[in-house]
């Protein structure tokens, strides 16, 4: 866990009983492979795209993919800027290699700096979140160049507290790993033999030295996956999650702070004008016809 | 006697009819080639499931004039089988349905009286509800058909059995959800909770049919079964694949089972009905 991190650490309360989010690996595997295949190939290809960091998400949904697709019909990018840390590099080589897919490695500094550059001492959200957009950009215009649909590394315990940049990280086509809490990713990392090096690091978005994910939310990945669970889905009120054994501060906080992201999981909302709008009364699945 | 039924879980295409009808002949002829009698196909296996507006064009009326029930009718003289499809009725009500085919005839058509409109579910903001719930005379005795959530509640199963089914036929499109430490996934493990209970509640046959494959991010779990009326499994599809599975049930069993327990000679039809004016009518004076 984060231990060098200097942050103020949610009181949490820990007077809870453990919550078991176990998963069975086996279904898990064979369920999101199966997506992976059946929604790719509907669309009409039999190619995907992963953006690599070599942290645990994005190496999981390289093996997904490869698994689902076989190695040959999957790209992995490598998209480093210059803060980038080299073990970062190194990990993500690790699971190219494990995996033996193709690669591409595509260094983002001079394009994310020509617009980092323009604004003097530009804090380091904005920077980020213009990396995280870069990345993207290069996701789908290799997307477009291998003929394979982006496949996402998002995780449900980020979808829901917004922990994530709009049209950056979070774009992709499909996405697996959107339902699983990020303790279940590693489970199912650690059982499709991601290296273990990559499971034990602190989870970070690697956009500024020293950054590390529980650093930033100010409580750990363990305890708020537990919350959540209550919270979405066995649909525990606040009282009962209290009750339950949580700080009323720590329910609260991560209450608002899923409440507040609402919008980074919603397309944009069409202002209502005919009588029959794209996203209220004109409702079709992406799969229609397939 | 004996009956062998043929249990087809298909993926299918979403909104393509020709598709899913191609499909369901492959499977009809494989399974004649298998020696069954009956077929049974999942919930809304002509047009595939979460239709929303696709529903208007996929609809269909079950007779010789439709193209797409002429082939089925003519394979029913051979084998009979259950359908899913979209019924639009002669008033353009939409329902989720499902047909029993055999000799070239529509014996029965059951609409879904139950639609879920909650959770992952909006079938209610799309189709018309099904008014009725009867059992109907087969060629290999009295049968009754229930569509997914008509069987996650206890009366429509239980109106069947009184009147007369001896034989349930069951169709999902069941999404698979909540995962957790066991294998089979908790919607998987539900349906197949209760429907060991209604054949041994009703000392009867249970067969269902549930499909498989993806619609966007929703999973169709599969997991087909068919019970006897002692509870036991007689045979089971496996989860998330594609199966066309035959087996012989022994209708004789019906005989046995009820010879010992007998649950339908001692149900008290007349005291439910009594309790239930009660109940209701005491509702009504409120």
């Amino acid at each position: 866990m984060a231990a060098n991190s200097t942050f103020t650490r949610v009181d949490q309360g820990m007077g809870h009983k453990k919550i078991d989010l176990t998963i069975n690996i086996d279904t898990a595997r064979k369920i999101l492979t199966d997506f992976i295949r059946s929604e790719i190939s509907r669309a009409g290809f039999s190619r995907a795209v992963v953006n690599l960091s070599g942290g645990l998400d994005s190496s999981l949904s390289c093996y997904l993919a490869a698994e689902a697709l076989g190695a040959e019909n999957v790209l992995v990018l490598c998209l480093p800027y210059k803060s980038s840390t080299p073990d970062s590099g190194e990990h993500a080589k690790m699971v190219i290699e494990a995996l033996g897919v193709q690669s591409l490695t595509i260094p983002i500094t001079e394009m994310a700096d020509a617009l980092i550059s323009r604004t003097p001492d530009m804090d380091r959200v904005r920077q980020g979140n213009i990396m995280a957009r870069v990345r993207m950009i290069v996701l789908y215009d290799q997307s477009q160049a291998f003929r394979g649909l982006a496949v996402g590394t998002g995780n449900k315990t980020e979808i829901l507290l917004g922990y994530t940049t709009l049209y950056g990280d979070s774009a992709a086509a499909i996405n697996p790993l959107g339902d699983l809490y990020k303790t279940q990713v590693r489970q199912l990392g650690k059982a499709i033999g991601i290296p273990q090096v990559i499971l034990d690091k602190p989870p970070t978005a690697d956009l500024w030295l020293g950054q590390t994910d529980e650093g930033e939310l100010g409580f750990t990945y363990d305890e708020v996956d537990q919350l959540l669970y209550l919270m979405v889905d066995q649909r525990y009120r606040p009282e009962d999650c209290v009750e339950a054994g949580f700080s009323e501060s720590f329910v609260r906080g991560v209450m608002e702070r899923v409440r507040r992201n609402q919008f980074k999981r919603l397309m944009p909302p069409i202002a209502k004008l005919t009588n029959r709008t794209v996203g209220y009364d004109f409702l079709y699945l992406r799969d229609w016809g397939t | 006697m004996k009956l062998t039924i043929a249990l087809a879980q298909i993926n299918t295409h979403l909104g393509d009819v020709t598709a899913n009808l191609e499909k369901h002949m492959e499977y009809i002829h494989q399974a004649q080639a298998s020696g069954a009698e009956l077929i049974v196909f999942p919930e809304l296996s002509l047009t595939g499931y979460c239709l929303q507006d696709l529903v208007p064009s996929v609809a269909q009326r079950a007779s010789v004039d439709d193209p797409v029930f002429r082939p089925l009718l003519e394979a029913s003289q051979k084998t009979d089988m259950v359908v899913g499809f979209v019924d639009e009725d002669q008033r353009h009500r939409f329902f989720i349905a499902a047909a029993y085919l055999s000799g070239g005839q529509v014996v029965h058509i059951h609409h879904k009286a139950y639609l879920p409109t909650y959770g992952l579910f909006d079938e209610g903001r799309f189709f018309a509800w099904g008014d009725e719930v009867r059992a109907f005379d087969t060629r290999f005795g009295r049968a009754g058909i229930l569509i997914c959530e008509d069987f996650w509640h206890a009366s429509p199963p239980y109106l069947l059995w009184v009147d007369g089914a001896d034989l349930f036929l069951f169709t999902s499109a069941s999404p698979g959800r909540g995962l957790g430490k066991q294998p089979a996934l908790e919607s998987a493990r539900w349906v197949e909770d209760i429907n060991r209970a209604y054949a041994s509640l009703f000392t009867s046959f249970v067969v269902h049919s549930n499909r498989v494959g993806f619609e966007d991010g929703l999973n169709f779990w599969g997991g087909s079964t068919i019970y006897d009326p002692n509870g036991e499994l007689v045979l089971k599809c496996p989860y998330h694949e594609e199966a066309l599975l035959v087996a012989e049930i022994d209708m004789n069993q019906l005989h046995r089972t009820r010879a010992r327990l007998p649950l339908l000679r001692d149900e008290r039809t007349a005291l439910t009905m009594r309790e239930l004016d009660r109940i209701l009518g005491c509702n009504r004076q409120k």
